[in-house]
């Protein structure tokens, strides 16, 4: 997606004595996995490192040691200096990339106490049933997405909300009332201060100037409840709520 | 050379013999507010992006139309219709074949130059002369790049008879304006650490300041060159680069400063008083970890900082986030204004921060003067300190189970820039209020570098918005929520205002609109698409006009005859 240098792939058998000679002179300091340790830098990340192809930029430091940050000189050759290098280059110092550790649990809220919001404080319940239309939602969706949906609604950016369902969400439509009684109702398909546009039910496409109060615009957001208790709702009560549908199996 | 010759011919002719001498750029410009040209990014120095010109006022907007309308010719072999003369796009780079842009669609996003009546125009590899009276394209250049983000391109700075932008792949690039020609390219910053170029130059004296940026943790710096040459003046870094350094003690140590981002995004604003040239920092990196970076402020981040303009030096500092944790730079504009701030008339720098605060800083002496928040949304931060500086809620970091902030990762604004109408004493900005679920994916933050280790969701917006900031006491005195701009997929570009009582903006849905600054209320409007760039506005021929980019696209307007 970025095009930044592509390295091409190093030989795995440099990069097996690579990380066997780092293992043993370097990864002390700079730990096993060359990402920095208590007192020697991340090395993936490292300018010089990233200016470096094989092993001819990092070589003088490593046969001349940086002695004043307590760095000792090494005696290795140049085939050494480059199995370190590919071994360094093979790491991935992605900027953007996925998670390197196995992913972690993000489930740490209590069940019950959502159970009680869901059907107390958060007025879930006023829209939504465990036994209707969440039923066996704990079976759908992972817990990440089962937390957005229970802010987004299903009206988060797609794009963002990898395998989250939208489409069950019924759209945002709009009233248009005319003072003469006259009244279009409807799929909004765009609005701005000058202009509405809508689809009415029997799929005819009507568009309208606004001309300061007439005709009268009125938006309805099936999510409007989710859009409100974002400024309010506690990461606790998420993280509850999220534990509890987890269970709707 | 035909049709460089040819470029000759045809200015000489339509321009005429004193115009055509008179092409080269007026230092004393760029220290006046902006009337007959566009010298400089923000139109002055200032940034304020406030035109003295009222020609076209609220008695007559309704008045305004489009003089013309053109589409440029992109890429090497762009083909399509050139301007006499102009029939071969001149191509320059430093690699064999030019890398695709990696999905980010070719636009005009930054400012535009218009000098003596020719638009100067720039996006990511390409650059374009264009008769600001016609629209007619007199050349354009186009660089095969290397790679790097191509996200943007914020505008060219010009010195005499000179124009300079830089690449995404990291270098300066001086053309003639005469000709498209061009005299030298330089590189600027270090590819291979992923450094990648979008600011645009600002050409102070016979200084050209040029700011770069990078997302994997390498150290921010702004450079000056000599516009004659390319040589380096000076070049400065935003963060601890060696032992002694200030600022180190905000830092883990010094890799974890060395590394630290504080990136220099966007351009200053400068003062020709003081020789002070205030720009402002982007965030620490890693930018959503911080066990690498020790729990202190990291200096110089997320900060507006003033430099002397001929040494490199730093007068003052004033950070606006202290240890960001949520890819919020500080590099909005730094937008000056001369105005009286509690009965005394001072000098002032104003800045909305993509965190969501506004402040006000004397930027001759960096004293802070005012914080509030202008995003209601932001829930960030716990609470303001006696510095002014707002101190971020742990609570409120990329965690494993997940957080809810506002705002989302693009920010309260983001770098379009903001206008400061003096006639009003209020601040204009774009407000996005966006809620997103923010998660740290990675279990071990010493793994994590640049952007790498968490997740980002949106949840909801709650509607984009220009907001009125009175800047004597932070107040919102207006806020205009764009309707339907909550879903719209076109982004926030940028204000301007202007004496004949207008602020022009872009509303989320394709339509160019005049607001009444004292109210918000829509006054004028057309629809032309997904506007990418900032309003501008110049005097030609006696008629005002007013400038806007759609894509690749430009759409200029006047009052009809």
């Amino acid at each position: 997606m970025h095009a930044y240098p592509v390295r091409s792939p190093e030989d795995p058998a440099a990069v097996a004595r690579g990380k066997q000679t780092f293992g043993v002179s370097c990864g002390f300091c700079h730990g096993s996995d060359a990402r920095g340790g208590e007192t020697g830098p991340n090395l993936v990340r490292s300018q010089l490192v990233l200016d470096d192809q094989h092993g001819e930029t990092i070589a003088p430091t490593i046969m001349n040691g940086r002695v004043d940050r307590g760095m000792p000189k090494f005696d290795f050759d140049m085939a050494q200096v480059a199995d370190i290098a590919a071994f360094i280059h093979s790491l991935s110092s992605s900027t953007r990339g996925e998670a390197i550790s196995p992913p972690v649990n993000i489930v740490v809220g209590d069940a019950k106490a959502g159970e009680a919001y869901f059907n107390g404080a958060g007025k879930c319940s006023s829209c939504h049933s465990a036994t209707g239309d969440l039923a066996g939602i704990g079976s759908k969706h992972d817990p990440k997405t089962l937390q957005n949906l229970v802010l987004s609604g299903g009206g988060g950016r797609p794009s963002n909300l990898a395998g989250a369902p939208a489409s069950h969400v019924p759209p945002t439509t709009v009233t248009v009332s005319f003072p003469g009684g006259q009244k279009y109702e409807g799929r909004l398909d765009h609005l701005d201060a000058f202009d509405v546009s809508l689809t009415s039910g029997d799929e005819t496409y009507h568009s309208f100037a606004i001309h300061g109060a007439v005709p009268q615009v009125v938006v309805h957001n099936p999510l409007q409840q989710h859009l409100d208790m974002l400024p309010t709702i506690k990461d606790a009560d998420i993280h509850n709520l999220t534990a509890y549908l987890v269970t709707l199996k | 050379m035909k049709s460089i010759l040819g470029i000759f011919a045809v200015l000489a002719i339509a321009l005429g013999p004193t115009n055509f001498l008179g092409q080269s750029l007026d230092p004393a410009l760029l220290t006046k507010p902006a009337t007959d040209a566009w010298p400089t990014y923000g139109g002055d120095y200032s940034q304020r992006r406030y035109s003295i010109l009222k020609q076209i006022n609220q008695t007559n907007i309704k008045n305004l139309g489009l003089a013309w309308t053109d589409a440029l010719p992109t890429g090497a072999n762009p083909g399509g219709f050139f301007g006499p003369g102009a029939d071969a796009t001149i191509i320059g780079g430093e690699a064999k074949e030019a890398a695709a842009p990696g999905g980010f669609p070719l636009r005009v996003g930054g400012a535009i130059l218009q000098v003596n009546g020719i638009l100067y125009v720039s996006a990511p590899d390409n650059a374009w002369a264009v008769d600001a009276r016609t629209g007619t394209v007199l050349w354009h250049y186009f660089w095969k790049t290397k790679g790097g983000t191509h996200i943007g391109n914020r505008g060219m700075a010009m010195v005499g008879d000179w124009l300079f932008f830089e690449t995404p792949d990291d270098y300066l690039i001086s053309l003639e304006a005469k000709t498209g020609k061009e005299r030298w390219h330089k590189e600027i910053a270090d590819f291979n650490q992923e450094y990648f170029s979008t600011a645009a130059p600002i050409a102070v004296g016979n200084h050209l300041i040029v700011g770069t940026g990078d997302d994997l943790d390498s150290p921010g710096f702004l450079q000056s060159f000599d516009p004659a040459t390319g040589e380096l003046q000076w070049k400065y870094y935003t963060v601890p680069m060696k032992e002694g350094d200030p600022g180190l003690d905000t830092w883990k140590n010094l890799d974890a400063a060395r590394h630290g981002g504080a990136q220099t995004w966007m351009p200053g604003s400068y003062d020709p008083e003081t020789h002070l040239y205030v720009f402002s920092t982007g965030n620490p990196t890693p930018a959503y970890t911080n066990e690498t970076r020790g729990e202190g402020d990291n200096l110089y981040t997320c900060s507006l900082i003033a430099l002397n303009v001929d040494t490199g030096k730093m007068s003052w500092y004033f950070q606006t986030s202290p240890h960001d944790t949520h890819d919020w730079d500080s590099t909005q504009s730094p937008v000056f204004a001369d105005a009286i701030f509690n009965g005394k008339p001072r000098k002032l720098v104003l800045q909305a921060t993509r965190n969501g605060y506004f402040f006000v800083i004397d930027r001759t002496t960096g004293e802070h003067l005012l914080t509030s928040k202008y995003a209601e949304s932001a829930n960030w931060a716990a609470r303001v300190d006696k510095r002014g500086e707002p101190v971020r809620d742990p609570a409120k970091d990329s965690l494993p189970a997940g957080t809810l902030v506002s705002p989302d990762n693009g920010g309260a604004t983001n770098w379009p820039p903001p206008s400061f109408d003096p006639d009003t004493g209020l601040f204009y900005v774009q407000l996005r209020e966006i809620y997103a679920m923010y998660y740290l994916t990675e279990s071990n933050p010493r793994l994590v570098t640049g952007l790498g280790g968490k997740e980002e969701d949106a949840v909801g917006s709650l509607g984009t918005s220009i907001v009125a900031i009175d800047y004597k006491n932070g107040k919102i005195a207006w806020k205009y929520r764009f309707p339907g701009g909550s879903s719209s997929p076109i982004g926030i570009t940028g204000l301007l205002t202007t004496a004949g009582k207008l602020l022009f903006s872009s509303d989320m849905t394709g339509n160019l609109v005049a607001y009444d600054p004292l109210t918000g209320t829509p006054l004028w409007h057309t629809r032309i698409g997904a506007i990418s760039n900032a309003p501008e506005t110049y005097m030609l021929d006696g008629q005002q006009y007013v400038l806007v980019a759609v894509g690749t696209s430009l759409f200029s307007f006047r009052l009809g005859q």
